[in-house]
């Protein structure tokens, strides 16, 4: 996983790569965790572009980062998804 | 079921969460024989990850168990069966419908058998509470009729 966080705009883009599967999603999550809590951006974009696999792990993943988001910054919609 | 199987092969692995990739891609190989399409099998690879990890998840809940995979080729059909000796599952129709988790804690969307009723053509459920659960799936091949 890679990451680029722009300061200006407290954009954090985490851009996902190889397979997102039930073992794999469990490391994701707790470097996505790391990174948002680390910058507490505004808005927070996953850029699929690079992921080949997901199964419903990876909805899972990412329901579970937008709860997350959501309660750290209350009523803002902040993840966007790339694909 | 009395249709002749031209092909088959077995694996049985540990109930480790490192395997599932080794499964989905091991069937993926077995299935390109009938030439799919990509789209083809990336279905069959996410119904085949949906039925492993539940099995390691729910059947087995971390302990170690063997997952049982059979997969046969049937008149240009792959059939692919998965079973494990876990603890079964009380409500089928439950457990099938959407969004529907026995683990909201572990972040699961609960999407589990919906990914596999959309993305193969049949879907048979079979489970004993306290024996273990079987899953039969099916996909055409439609290549393979041209």
């Amino acid at each position: 996983m890679d990451w680029k966080y722009e300061k200006e705009d407290k954009l954090l883009t985490l851009t996902l790569t190889g397979e997102i599967d039930h073992h794999t999603a469990e490391k994701i999550r707790r470097k996505v965790d790391y990174e948002i809590q680390r910058y507490m951006p505004k808005k927070t974009i996953f850029d699929f572009a690079y992921v080949n696999f997901m199964d419903s792990a990876g909805i899972g993943l990412l329901i579970g980062r937008y709860k997350m988001v959501t309660m750290l910054r209350r009523n803002t919609r902040n993840i966007k998804c790339k694909t | 079921m009395n249709n002749v199987c031209e092909n088959e092969m077995k694996l049985e692995f540990l109930s480790k969460s490192s395997n599932e990739a080794f499964a989905r891609i091991t069937v993926a190989a077995f299935a390109s024989q009938l030439d799919p399409t990509i789209e083809e099998l990336a279905d069959i690879k996410t119904a085949v990850s949906e039925a492993v990890t539940n099995s390691i998840i729910h059947a087995y809940e971390g302990k170690v168990g063997l997952v049982k995979i059979v997969c046969q080729i049937i008149e240009g059909c792959i059939q692919i069966e998965i079973s494990d000796t876990g603890k079964g599952i009380e409500d089928i129709e439950i457990a099938k419908q959407p969004l529907y988790t026995s683990k909201p804690d572990l972040e699961r969307s609960g999407m589990g058998f919906t990914i596999m009723e959309s993305f193969m053509d049949e879907l048979k459920i079979e489970s004993i509470v306290g024996l273990g659960t079987k899953i039969t799936m099916k996909k055409n091949i439609k290549k393979a009729f041209d």
